[in-house]
């Protein structure tokens, strides 16, 4: 059994993702996600790791590329600004179908911004802002423990599907202090399945090539179309969420990360009204929980979107929810946390009571 | 009678016709490379980077695992791979618009960190795959579709002379500048290119071999016009030579001790 320890978001989420096997981090600085390379600075060599300090956000997801190739379980970290730049070298590692893990600790935007927590990269992380047909496994943490257990599951899926794999956490995530418990044994990464298609010593074997790029006509295209195949299945079954007092609810609100928690806290508000709040908080916001959604909004006249920005999650509801029900949003972008008492407002000026 | 072999295919090439344009550099560099990782026998665990631009297709005809990444991101995925695999000889193939233009960061760090990589630098002072635009190395006055009247400095600057901004860095091992354009200088450039493995399998940190590349096509001159380019247009503003040689191994801790300057030559040609 682990034990219970007061960490850092950010640290949490470094320590996590070594504990899960991970042996190569190379970053670029940028607040507020600095605490991760600078606690793999030292925790990496530890157990035989290496940390690279990047030139760029372009470089450094580039020596990702280059380490993934090689087998080993890999991360970087930024910030909105920083994942801008990095999603070239994503989109070249989708195409390649290596497996990566990295993390956005989101700050205000767009453009330098703000350093204050947001979560206005929603659509950059679940609609990739690199070019071409991808899709990333985006995990949405709301706790220190989540952020220190995520990992793990994320090295899991992208090895599985050969996916990238990312944690969407925001700076107040990064920033707080919260008791954690590993859930888990650290893992050794010799004790790890051997992959069939990295680069190293060809002795005995065929050369392997990786690349993105096919030019024999025809060819990309049944390639890309494998790949839906891929994200299909990867909709089918990685699908995560949090069902809270859904049942008989009058309203049903739906946030991710840190808005989540604070629509969490306006629930026993309702009580005192008597109105029953339900929430549906997202874990995975893709695959988005489109079936569970369209269920919901069977039972529920009125949903609310709760987000840090302004409005982007609330277009996969109103996906999910096909126009079976009322989508509202409520929305504090660039550094703004909306309080339980807001949100209370909003669901009583909906529930015109 | 007896037969004496006096040339055979390397096995460092695989049996696919490159399809590089008559009187290309870029057929003899792929050999000279692969020959050179047969002769120093890594063959088996050299891992190549293939570059956007002509050689992308590099990633067919290098006989080695390979891995083909972004434009200019060679050094850096090359970086990646040498730190995870050091029992592993790593090479990056490289045109000049890959790596002194939209790559040149990556180049000028990966020197400075001295990662024990080598990199092959083709320069033909033209994007050749795009169809001849401007290169970080297109000469002044040279015409290319994107200079149509020649390359005027006072709107597109200066040709970058790539070893002689690298080699005033403390960390490269080797930085030398040979050419392809005419049968002596092929041999002197797979000397180079030997040395630069060694440079690596020794442990002894980055580097980068340049080779002057004719690319007739896109500089609109037969074959033996662009060789005659070469050799009067191309060398005298990129002078052949090595820029920094490595220290002798058990020089290293002397030098260091003693903090004897890098020898510069100038003398190779």
């Amino acid at each position: 059994m682990n034990e219970k320890i007061l960490m850092k978001g950010n640290e949490a989420l470094a320590e996590g993702a070594v504990r899960a096997g991970c042996r190569f981090f190379s970053g670029y600085p940028i607040t507020p996600q600095n605490e991760i390379p600078e606690y793999m600075s030292w925790r990496l060599p530890e157990v035989g790791g290496t940390f690279i300090q990047a030139e760029s956000e372009v470089s450094a997801i580039n020596m990702l590329f280059g380490a993934s190739a090689c087998g080993i379980r890999v991360m970087t970290s930024s910030s909105g600004p920083g994942i801008s730049l990095k999603q070239e070298g994503i989109s070249y590692i989708s195409g390649a179908e290596l497996p990566i893990f990295y993390a956005d600790i989101m700050r205000g935007g767009p453009g330098l911004g703000n350093i204050a927590p947001a979560q206005g990269d929603y659509f950059q992380a679940t609609r990739g802002g690199g070019h071409g047909d991808y899709r990333v496994i985006v995990f949405a943490p709301n706790s220190v423990s989540e952020m220190g257990n995520f990992p793990k599951i994320c090295y899991e899926l992208a090895d599985k599907y050969r996916v990238p794999t990312m944690v969407l956490a925001d700076g107040l995530l990064g920033q707080m202090m919260e008791p954690i418990v590993y859930n888990f044994e650290p893992v050794d990464p010799k004790d790890l399945p051997e992959k069939d298609y990295t680069l190293g010593c060809a002795e005995g074997r065929e050369r392997r090539v990786i690349r993105s790029y096919d030019l024999r006509p025809g060819y990309l295209e049944k390639n890309t179309l494998r790949l839906g195949e891929k994200f299909k299945k990867i909709e089918e079954n990685e699908v995560r969420y949090e069902k809270i007092n859904l049942e008989g609810a009058d309203i049903v609100i739906v946030a991710f990360g840190t808005a989540s928690r604070v629509c969490k806290s306006a629930i026993p508000l309702g009580k005192e009204d008597g109105i029953k709040i339900g929430l549906l908080r997202p874990i995975t916001l893709w695959p988005f929980p489109m079936k569970v959604l369209n269920q919901i909004a069977d039972k529920v006249e009125n949903i609310l979107v709760v987000e840090m920005n302004i409005g982007q999650m609330v277009e996969d509801v109103k996906l999910a929810v096909e126009g079976k029900a009322k989508v509202h949003f409520y929305g504090r972008p660039s550094g703004g946390i909306p309080t339980t008492e807001e949100i209370f407002e909003q669901v009583k000026k909906i529930l015109k009571r | 009678m007896k037969e004496k072999k006096v040339f055979k295919r390397t096995k460092g090439l695989t049996d696919i016709p490159m399809r590089y344009c008559p009187g290309c550099g870029h057929g003899i560099i792929h050999r000279l490379v692969a020959e050179v990782i047969e002769e120093l026998g890594v063959l088996k665990r050299t891992i190549g980077i293939a570059p956007v631009g002509c050689s992308v297709f590099a990633d067919e005809y290098f006989n080695c695992d390979m891995i083909q990444p972004a434009h200019g991101r060679g050094p850096a995925v090359a970086t990646g791979i040498k730190r995870t695999r050091p029992d592993c000889i790593v090479f990056s193939y490289q045109g000049d618009g890959d790596l002194a233009s939209i790559g040149m960061a990556e180049t000028v760090h990966a020197c400075a960190r001295s990662e024990n990589i080598t990199i092959i630098f083709v320069n033909n002072a033209i994007y050749g795959m795009t169809g001849g635009q401007m290169a970080p190395t297109t000469l002044i006055g040279m015409k290319s579709t994107t200079t149509p009247f020649g390359r005027d400095v006072k709107v597109a600057g200066y040709p970058i002379k790539v070893c002689e901004l690298l080699a005033p860095l403390e960390a490269p091992g080797y930085l030398v500048r040979v050419s392809v354009h005419k049968a002596s200088q092929v041999m002197k450039a797979k000397k180079a290119i030997k040395k630069a493995f060694q440079v690596q399998m020794d442990g002894l940190g980055f580097s980068l071999v340049e080779i002057i590349s004719p690319c007739p096509t896109d500089w609109f001159l037969t074959s033996l016009q662009a060789v005659e380019f070469a050799e009067k247009q191309m060398i005298p503003y990129f002078p052949l030579g090595e820029f920094k040689t490595p220290y002798k191994k058990e020089e290293v801790k002397k030098e260091a001790k003693e903090g004897i300057e890098v020898e510069y030559r100038t003398d190779f040609n």
